[in-house]
């Protein structure tokens, strides 16, 4: 083999150099037309009405609350979501039971659901019209129209996030490590930390990523659930909206400028994982498993 | 089978059961129940209101033209990210997933005053006569953003795994690039194309927030569904908000049948024995 290698590779299908150029070019054109200007076009309106403005913007009390509110949403709902994941992934991939697949399937459901309905199904819940909504307004617990509610649907848009990460990985590692440390003595929790956890790491930091990219940044079922009181229920994106609608353009882009900043960050990490290997073993295991007969 | 010896069963899949009762499967069925409680002539009054059908009509028309244009972009740009090295490919190739982890509202916002009459793609379009913002034109603009990363992602893989020898062979039988393309690498990633033309079409038939910016959300012509759902809400007519928002809902299921009735396919011919 590496006698007849002269260096140079056989020509494969579209490496003619006119077709390949002419291919990136059109490539590139619509990239940046389609995903980098509309970044461009966010820094240059924040920017717009100069850097007073927008300091003015993000010191707003508002502004600041509503990036607090975003915060907090997001260190109470990706942690929860992060123990779901672990434990949905353990349940899921150690063990054989009835109904595992169809538990799959109900697990990606709200990758597939609009975040509107999911914020109208919250309604139906919590709200006066739902199942609990009146009995919890007789003890005066609020859940819709204030903070609990943002993070219930949240949750709800993020819940597959990391399970979704770990799941085809551990599925791929299989049970052999984990059988042999609880065979040597080990307790479940030490073989989960000491075994399982330095194998998942990364595919769980990357799921982890993905989903508190997607807490702070959720609008639609958050804007139906909040209630949108300035200064109260107000997220960072619906802080956007709220200033975009009251002619403050600027205002609003300087406001979306520190989401973005946020999304490119997350991009950066995510290369950094993905450079460690996570996000390797993709979704279709997470459907059916091959080695799986079916019965 | 074998006696599984690992613990934590009864933990795990606790607080997996009950996580997906409370977050998923009860809103989804209070949901249903709150529709259901309509009764079947109201529903279909309110479901196939003139109102409803035109918001059906853009929004899956918008979709579908959406995953057209990103079954060729995003087959183009999967294909030079795989197959050609350029200076800059992997920024590139980390652009992709901006759509994924920029904020719809931040999208929406960004892509409207990129094509307003006085934005910079806006103002060239305006003379060249074509309207985008506020036109179905615009809607399809923003599914194709917040979408476009599904087809690429689905698809990337596929094309990496893909044997060079399957190729070799058809350059030594005299194929030309065109028909090896079209009769040796096509069927190979129709799979994952038809895969991520479902994710990139369910995602669109949802997409809320970066439309609600570009659209107009004129009742009868760019008013898409989920948009009438918050309507009907705002209206706190709260039967008419469930009974649309369970059309969307049964949409979105008869999507993630498909997606997973067609990845299952995928993988019979992914897997190797």
């Amino acid at each position: 083999m590496s006698a007849t290698r002269t260096g140079r590779k056989p020509p494969r299908v579209g490496d003619q150099p006119l077709f390949r150029r002419m291919l990136i070019g059109i490539v590139l054109v619509i990239v940046a037309l389609l995903i980098v200007a509309p970044l461009v076009v966010i820094g240059v309106q924040a920017f717009s009405k100069g850097w007073a403005v927008y300091r003015d913007t993000i010191i707003h009390p508002d502004t600041l609350h509503a990036i607090r509110l975003t915060v907090f949403a997001a260190i109470v709902a990706v942690p929860v979501n992060t123990a779901f994941g672990v434990a949905a992934a353990w349940s899921i991939t150690k063990f054989d039971f009835w109904g595992r697949r169809f538990l799959l399937v109900v697990i990606e459901i709200p990758f597939s659901v609009s975040p509107i309905v999911a914020g109208v199904a919250y309604l139906f819940v919590y709200g006066l019209q739902g199942v609990f909504g009146p009995t919890l307004d007789e003890y005066g617990i609020k859940i819709l129209f204030a903070i609990p509610g943002i993070i219930l649907a949240s949750m709800f848009v993020t819940a597959p996030f990391v399970a979704r990460e770990l799941i085809p990985l551990m599925q791929a590692q299989g049970r052999d490590l984990e059988e042999a440390a609880t065979s040597l003595g080990a307790s479940g929790w030490r073989t989960f930390f000491s075994v399982t956890l330095p194998n998942i790491k990364w595919a769980l930091l990357y799921g982890v990523v993905l989903c508190n990219a997607r807490v702070m940044g959720e609008f639609g079922a958050v804007s139906v659930v909040s209630g949108n009181i300035r200064g109260q229920t107000n997220t960072l994106p619906l802080h956007i909206e709220l200033l975009y609608h009251d002619y403050q353009a600027a205002g609003a882009f300087a406001a979306a400028s520190i989401l973005a900043l946020i999304a490119v960050f997350t991009i950066i990490a995510k290369v950094a994982l993905e450079r460690q290997g996570a996000g390797r073993v993709r979704r279709p295991a997470l459907v059916a498993n091959p080695a799986e007969k079916t019965s | 089978m074998r006696r599984n010896v690992l613990p934590g069963l009864r933990l795990s899949l606790g607080v997996t059961l009950f996580y997906v009762g409370l977050i998923v499967v009860l809103p989804l069925a209070a949901l249903v129940f709150k529709a259901a409680s309509l009764g079947p002539e109201d529903y279909w009054r309110i479901i196939s209101s003139s109102r409803a059908l035109a918001s059906y009509r853009v929004t899956v028309l918008s979709a579908l033209g959406a995953t057209v244009f990103n079954l060729f972009f995003g087959l183009a740009l999967a294909w030079v990210l795989t197959r050609y090295r350029f200076p800059g490919w992997r920024i590139v190739d980390a652009m992709v997933d901006l759509p994924f982890a920029l904020p719809t509202a931040v999208a929406g916002i960004a892509l409207t005053a990129l094509f307003t009459t006085n934005g910079w793609f806006g103002s060239i379009l305006a003379d060249l006569g074509i309207k985008v913002a506020y036109t179905p034109l615009g809607i399809m603009i923003a599914m194709c953003f917040t979408s476009l990363p599904f087809i690429v992602r689905t698809v990337q893989p596929v094309l990496e795994d893909l044997d060079p020898a399957l190729e070799e062979a058809a350059q030594s039988l005299g194929g030309s690039d065109w028909e090896i393309f079209r009769k040796v690498i096509l069927p190979l990633l129709t799979p994952a194309l038809l895969a991520g033309v479902s994710l990139s079409f369910a995602r669109s038939l949802g997409e809320f927030g970066a439309i609600i910016f570009i659209a107009g959300n004129q009742p009868m012509s760019t008013e898409i569904t989920a948009l009438l759902v918050f309507i009907r809400l705002e209206e706190y007519d709260y039967q008419a908000a469930a009974a649309i928002a369970s059309v969307l809902l049964i949409a979105a299921f008869v999507m993630l049948a498909l997606t997973n009735w067609m990845q299952s396919r995928a993988l019979r011919y992914t897997v190797k024995g």
